[in-house]
């Protein structure tokens, strides 16, 4: 537990060094495509003394001045398959979008939606010392949480504290100062396969640059695709990407659970490729112009001309309606949506005050999807896109970035974790002396 | 129906290929390229070639040679000396102690040092030196003015208003209307001098000089052996009561040798040697007639 403690905080205390020589990359390591945007922090301190929230959301304080996408190559199901490969393709998107910004990024803060993150709440409880809280005692409630077992081989990627509860108020958010005896915390930690981090860590060093942080992609696309009372009231957002489904369920501004499904638009496309008898890029190209899941009369006569260079003739002036393009795209959705219905319920999302539903990422782009996701998944859906950031280009702005936008949300105002408190003091002399300093000020 | 394209390729820079573009990127090592290394190499291969000594030579030839042939341009030369307000023969003494062979450039000549060397002769008070438009060197002087003749044991010299020794005089006659003037240190009260010879006016046919002795006041010297000793302060008020004395009772007509005005309140007169034993004569011839 220590070491995982210690290496999240000299990540940490690199993204510091890292906004304060002003510059620092981000990168979305997806399954269908990789990208990299270079933010360059401008004056963040700007907005820190205005009361309130600002038009833009407090995110004024950075601006994209490079971004780059390449198709990903190597990576599957949202982990890294093959290390050269993965190597190569970061390599480009971050050459590409160091040409565009004009300017050498050393660090930067990754993100992937691979590796089978598991969700645990855990809670812990202390007696306070004095009777107001201090930053110590949260220190000390958050490393009073009894950690589950969570089997060898995975990490720890996020450890956010959700909640506080002072005696018999619960619902804190931020306790210090606060008066009470005993101080309860709720924590929300997310797990993933630590070979899944391990190979990631090492592409990134073998391009020169330096691993300044780690995030789940399902939680920075809820951070980016779900507006504020979303994140508030409680809403999940779905991150339909290319190998992986990500799923994150948030409340009261913090995740509190999180999860993939290991099936994305690929596996999509991997359908279309099998029953058309089209190879693969055909097949992706066909499901962008003409996917759908939701098949009219007028799809039965809109016919598309599958082109192939075998030599055969016939093989290669085939043509297929639309209707039966849908009518293998959406079984493969239907499954897709279905198991993250069955996550959701796992997760014990039908008992949030709010059941919103928010689908992103570059599979919620088929049309009708939403039609289809609203009879799985519920009545509140709707499609999410990334929030508007400084310097976004307009070829970036879609859906299928909403974990990349997310990620310089993350990159600029990043929660509280668990690591961000000192450890605190428990070596016996101090305590001791506590006992005593407190035993005289009670008697006396 | 849309045709369907296979997706461009994006093909993967190399390692060396994207260390480069890094590199590229750094800011210390633009800044180097772009400012360190063409100076570096600027300031080497003008190193290397100037290391050989018979280009230096070379270089420092040609540049000699450029100056000398703007400084000799006919614009640039003085063809001739002219002086102005000096006597001919001071005019002579200045080209001869300022040699300069016509015509040079002037970019050659050192007025300031010409001027130094014109003021260095006695007979001339100012001079300016310039170069005139048209290559002409003008020296304007200012001679000084011999105001009194200085008789010392060595000769006649003229003396002007300042006290500085102008030149040797020829002789007495030469220089008739001046007045003439004797005595260690008379040069330097030479105004005093010509104070005293415009008030003694009225002697004017009879005065023959002014002596200075020992250093500190002034006699008047007449002929017939007259002497009239000044005192030290007020030389000239004690002349002028001398000659109202003169005017009205004919004093220096008489026989005397010095009128000694040393002390103001004490006037003195000595009579010559003859008319005293005259007036004993003189005395003793009434006596007797009175005894008769």
């Amino acid at each position: 537990m220590n070491g995982l403690y210690d290496s999240q905080r000299a990540m940490r205390n690199m993204r510091k060094a890292a906004m304060q020589r002003g510059v620092v990359a981000v990168l979305d390591v997806g399954s269908s495509k990789i990208a990299c945007l270079v933010l360059r922090f401008d004056g963040t301190d700007k907005l820190a003394a205005m009361d309130g929230v600002g038009p833009m959301a407090g995110q004024t304080g950075f601006r994209v001045i490079g971004a780059a996408t390449t198709r990903s190559r190597g990576v599957r199901f949202g982990e890294i398959s093959a290390m050269q490969e993965t190597e190569r393709a970061i390599r480009t998107a971050v050459q590409a979008a160091q040409k565009m910004a004009q300017i050498r990024v050393d660090h930067v803060i990754a993100c992937f939606s691979g590796a089978e993150p598991r969700s645990y709440g855990l809670d812990g409880a202390i007696d306070l010392e004095g009777h107001v809280v201090t930053e110590q005692d949260v220190a000390r409630a958050l490393a009073a949480c009894d950690l589950p077992d969570y089997g060898e081989g995975r990490e720890v990627v996020h450890a956010q504290p959700v909640n506080f509860a002072l005696d018999h108020r619960s619902g804190l958010g931020d306790p210090r100062g606060q008066m009470g005896q005993q101080l309860t915390c709720d924590m929300h930690m997310l797990t993933v396969d630590a070979a899944a981090v391990e190979n990631l860590l090492h592409c990134v060093k073998r391009c020169d640059l330096e691993l300044a942080g780690i995030a789940s992609s399902s939680y920075v696309s809820g951070l980016s695709a779900l507006v504020e009372d979303e994140q508030e009231l409680g809403a999940a957002c779905i991150d339909m990407g290319g190998g992986a489904t990500g799923l994150s369920i948030f409340m009261k501004k913090h995740m509190i659970y999180a999860d993939a499904v290991r099936m994305g638009g690929e596996h999509v496309t991997g359908d279309i490729s099998m029953g058309l008898q089209v190879p693969t890029a055909t097949a992706e190209r066909i499901k962008t112009f003409y996917g759908g899941v939701v098949a009219t009369g007028m799809d039965d006569r809109e016919m598309i001309e599958l082109e192939g260079d075998t030599g055969d003739w016939e093989h290669d002036r085939r043509t297929v309606s639309r209707a039966e393009l849908i009518g293998i795209m959406r079984p493969r959705v239907e499954e897709i949506l279905e198991e993250v219905r069955a996550r959701l319920d796992a997760a014990g999302f039908e008992y949030l005050p709010s059941q919103q539903i928010v689908l992103t990422g570059g599979g919620s782009q088929i049309p009708g999807l939403d039609g289809l996701a609203s009879r799985i998944l519920g009545q509140q859906v709707r499609l999410g896109r990334p929030m508007r950031v400084h310097g976004l280009p307009q070829a970036a702005t879609g859906p299928g970035f909403a974990s990349a936008v997310g990620m310089c949300l993350f990159a600029t105002h990043p929660q509280d974790e668990w690591w961000d408190f000192d450890l605190p003091v428990e070596r016996y002399p101090v305590r001791s002396l506590r006992r005593a300093v407190r035993w005289f000020r009670d008697n006396w | 129906m849309q045709q369907v394209s296979p997706p461009r390729s994006d093909p993967a820079p190399s390692r060396w290929a994207y260390r480069f573009q890094r590199l590229m990127l750094t800011p210390l090592f633009r800044f180097a390229l772009r400012v360190a290394v063409p100076f570096a190499l600027a300031f080497g291969a003008a190193g290397l070639w100037l290391s050989d000594a018979d280009r230096r030579d070379r270089i420092v030839l040609a540049i000699a040679d450029i100056r000398t042939s703007i400084q000799s341009r006919p614009e640039f030369m003085v063809d001739l000396m002219e002086i102005n307000g000096a006597s001919p023969d001071v005019s002579g003494t200045i080209r001869e102690i300022v040699p300069i062979d016509f015509p040079r450039s002037s970019f050659d000549l050192d007025l300031a040092q010409i001027r130094e060397q014109v003021m260095a002769l006695p007979a001339i008070s100012a001079a300016s030196v310039r170069i005139r438009p048209g290559g002409v060197l003008r020296v304007d002087v200012t001679e000084r003015v011999p105001v009194i003749l200085w008789r010392t044991a060595a000769g006649l010299d003229l003396v002007d208003v300042d006290g500085v020794v102008v030149a040797r005089a020829a002789g007495r006659s030469a220089h008739g209307p001046l007045p003439i003037m004797a005595g260690k240190g008379a040069a330097a009260h030479v105004d005093e001098a010509l104070a005293l010879f415009s008030a003694g006016e009225p002697l004017s046919d009879r005065l023959r000089g002014l002596e200075r002795i020992g250093e500190r006041r002034w006699d008047v010297v007449l002929d017939r052996g007259q002497r009239i000793l000044l005192p030290e302060r007020g030389a000239v008020q004690a002349l002028e009561r001398v000659i109202v004395l003169a005017e009205g009772q004919d004093m220096l007509d008489r026989d005397l040798v010095i009128v000694d005005m040393r002390l103001p309140e004490r006037p003195t007169v000595r009579i010559a040697e003859r008319a005293v034993q005259d007036w004993w004569k003189l005395r003793k011839l009434s006596a007797r007639s009175n005894d008769l």
